[in-house]
């Protein structure tokens, strides 16, 4: 993906850049304000990370608007040191796309990156069938198969699973699952994410010979047909 | 220049300053006072004076008419006679009549000549009189009778003038009397003021200098005094338990930061001086990083309290339907209960509308829950429950709507002493038993801020076996019920 990273602080900008193109992502950087309006308007992104409070007169909200007035939908994840619900509601209003809050473990950062940029590839199909490997999922009749075979979700299970197979192949954290599945944007103190997933785990693996949710360390799970 | 403010602020003022403002008050009122008084005895004086005045001119002009009747219907002898009878029955002594023939010769009356300024007829006079060897202030007319004969008929007015001079002099001492119990008013009250004031000086004063002890003295009269002393009272309630926090705070962050990055500092700093391979290094850095992340997490739970606790966060305050929101958390919960095997139950009714953050509730009942689950043991029960009811402690300051939403936690677990329940919802407290389970001691505070930012209390009441958390807050009239319901 070619990524746009806006981030004042040296440190921080080389990890992520650093970090992103390990894997294989093409990261512009820039340090200020003026350069990422810049660099933001005149070339293409697949996302653009934004950090909120940037010097030069120019901050990663004003940025933000700019690129949203001139009809430019670029994914965005807005990177701030506020972690205020008001300043989250802000920064999502201002047409952010999601919002991450310092400091934050590279992995998240990644899964959230990742799950922009394909959301930016087929935002434009609504779908009606989800399908990865032998696992399909209808949307509409609510019914979910692995090799033909019906399983019978909870609602909340169901919800689940159609996060993990809208994200198939990529590392979902356990944020993003509490934030996409709950809609709860506070960190609950036990591993209530963990056993929810062990418990789809029971029915979508268990009696299947290949699993296909996994636990990626320190990062969250993913769900691959391999 | 400092010297000169310091020296000013000295100053005894003195008994009567303008820059008091008792005396502004005082002398305002005053004036008022005198005024209106002005007002009313100038309405007494125009309406008693102008009553007198009317009174004379209506009689002599009836006189006038009757004398003159008599001369058509008798001629100058009846009009003798009748002015004779007149002076005779007149007891009051303040009729005056004179008539004259042609040649200015008097014929009959009580005035020996005629008045040299009385020329025209029909038109008033006032002469000063020379009568039973008084002098006086008579107001007359005249008449001119055929054949060159003229009559005068007047009445003595000095009783006005009395009346007069009388009241100017009640006009005079009013007005030294409602000034002097104006002054002393003023006085009166600027000791009062001065009294309550300086009490609530000193107490002020002292805390500006730091004695955050210090209260106002209540007199147990009930009055404006011991209003103002309460009210000021819990404002110093309020700051005191706000410095408190802030201590406190900073203590802990000093404590339970400084524990944390310590442990990372020492880690990582042994990493690089002793670890001999690659696999030791990396385990020194995620340890390190994990260390990091606890440190975080109880930064943004100390930040997110502090924040609740300023009150700035009203702004989300909406109505909702509260059974769905803790459905959701109950069924967020569920799976970890059943996986200690632990039944959790859920008691509430079928909707129940609720005004305030829906966030910070979901948080509050989540970290609740946390807690009941964290220290229940296996095969028991936790039992959250959803109620509204009368509010009892209506009429409060914060308190004055009729209902009351409670939500309560209540587990079977190991529960706590009273001494630690007390001090449950303090930061970072932790009593002896949860030492060894994970956590930050922050929960129950953060609960404790939601709570307190929708009005209302936490309690703990304890069960045997465990221990039941029971928010109280109070719900304002619903909008959406009251509207139709008070309307036809």
């Amino acid at each position: 993906m070619h990524i746009l990273l806006v981030e004042d602080d040296p440190t921080v900008r080389d990890f992520v850049a650093k970090g992103l193109a390990e894997i294989g992502h093409i990261v512009d950087q820039a340090d200020n304000g003026k350069d990422g309006l810049f660099l933001a308007v005149s070339e293409n992104f697949d996302v653009i990370i934004l950090d909120r409070m940037l010097p030069g007169g120019i901050d990663g909200l004003k940025i933000l608007e700019t690129l949203r007035g001139q009809k430019n939908s670029t994914p965005v994840l807005v990177l701030s040191a506020l972690a205020d619900v008001d300043d989250r509601v802000a920064g999502l209003q201002a047409g952010g796309d999601d919002y991450l809050t310092k400091p934050f473990a590279f992995s998240e950062l990644l899964a959230r990156v990742e799950a922009l940029g394909r959301r930016g590839r087929n935002e434009h199909a609504p779908q009606t069938r989800l399908e990865v490997g032998d696992l399909e999922m209808d949307l509409l009749s609510r019914v979910v198969r692995r090799s033909g075979q019906k399983i019978e979700l909870q609602p909340r299970e169901f919800r689940l699973l159609e996060f993990l197979m809208r994200h198939a192949g990529q590392v979902v954290t356990r944020t993003m699952l509490l934030e996409g599945v709950w809609d709860y944007h506070f960190d609950p103190q036990t591993n209530v994410i963990d056993v929810h997933v062990s418990r789809l785990r029971q029915k979508i693996d268990k009696p299947f010979e290949k699993s296909m949710i996994h636990t990626v360390r320190n990062a969250g799970y993913m769900l691959q047909a391999e | 220049m400092s010297t000169k403010a310091a020296s000013t602020r000295k100053i005894r003022r003195p008994l009567f300053s303008l820059r008091s403002a008792s005396i502004r008050f005082a002398m305002a009122y005053a004036m008022m006072f005198t005024v209106s008084a002005f007002l009313f005895l100038s309405v007494i004086w125009w309406g008693a004076i102008g009553l007198l005045e009317r009174q004379v001119e209506a009689s002599v002009s009836a006189d006038l008419r009757a004398l003159s009747e008599r001369w058509t219907e008798g001629g100058l002898p009846a009009l003798t006679l009748a002015i004779e009878d007149r002076l005779e029955d007149n007891f009051d002594e303040d009729s005056i009549y004179l008539l004259i023939d042609q040649h200015g010769r008097r014929i009959t009356g009580n005035l020996p000549t005629w008045p040299a300024s009385v020329q025209l007829s029909g038109v008033w006079y006032q002469l000063s009189v020379h009568r039973i060897g008084l002098k006086s202030v008579a107001e007359v007319q005249a008449i001119d009778l055929p054949k060159g004969f003229r009559l005068l008929i007047g009445r003595d007015v000095r009783g006005r003038i009395l009346l007069r001079h009388l009241l100017a002099n009640i006009l005079i001492w009013a007005v030294i009397m409602i000034t002097g119990l104006a002054l002393g008013g003023a006085l009166l009250i600027r000791k009062m003021t001065q009294r309550m004031i300086q009490s609530i000086a000193r107490t002020t004063s002292a805390i500006a200098h730091g004695d955050l002890s210090r209260r106002m003295p209540l007199r147990g009269r009930g009055d404006e005094l011991d209003e103002v002393a309460i009210a000021i009272n819990d404002m110093l309630e309020r700051i005191s338990r706000l410095m408190d926090g802030v201590k406190q705070v900073s203590n802990s962050i000093a404590h339970d930061l400084r524990t944390p990055i310590t442990r990372a500092r020492a880690r990582l700093e042994y990493a690089a001086l002793h670890a001999h391979d690659e696999t030791a290094l990396r385990q020194a850095v995620e340890h390190g990083v994990d260390d990091l992340d606890r440190i975080t997490t109880v930064f943004e739970a100390l930040l997110r309290i502090a924040q609740i606790e300023a009150g700035a966060r009203r702004s989300a305050f909406a109505w909702f339907d509260l059974v769905p929101v803790i459905g959701d958390i109950a069924e967020l919960y569920e799976p970890v209960a059943d996986e200690h095997q632990i039944v959790l139950m859920l008691r509430m009714p079928n909707s129940l509308r609720f005004y305030g953050d829906r966030m910070m509730i979901q948080q509050a009942v989540s970290n609740l829950l946390d807690n009941a689950l964290k220290y229940s043991p296996e095969k028991s029960t936790v039992t959250l429950s959803v109620a509204s009811g009368a509010n009892p402690g209506k009429g409060g300051i914060t308190s004055t709507s009729e209902r009351l939403v409670t939500i309560a936690v209540t587990d079977q677990g190991i529960g706590m002493s009273d001494e630690d329940l007390k001090r449950a919802s303090e930061r970072f407290f932790r009593a002896d038993a949860a030492r060894n389970t994970p956590g930050s001691g922050l929960g129950l505070a953060l609960v404790q801020a939601i709570v307190q930012l929708h009005f209302g209390t936490l309690r703990f009441n304890r069960r045997n076996p465990g221990i039941s958390a029971v928010m109280d807050m109070p719900l304002p009239p619903d909008p959406e019920v009251s509207r139709p319901a008070s309307g036809p």
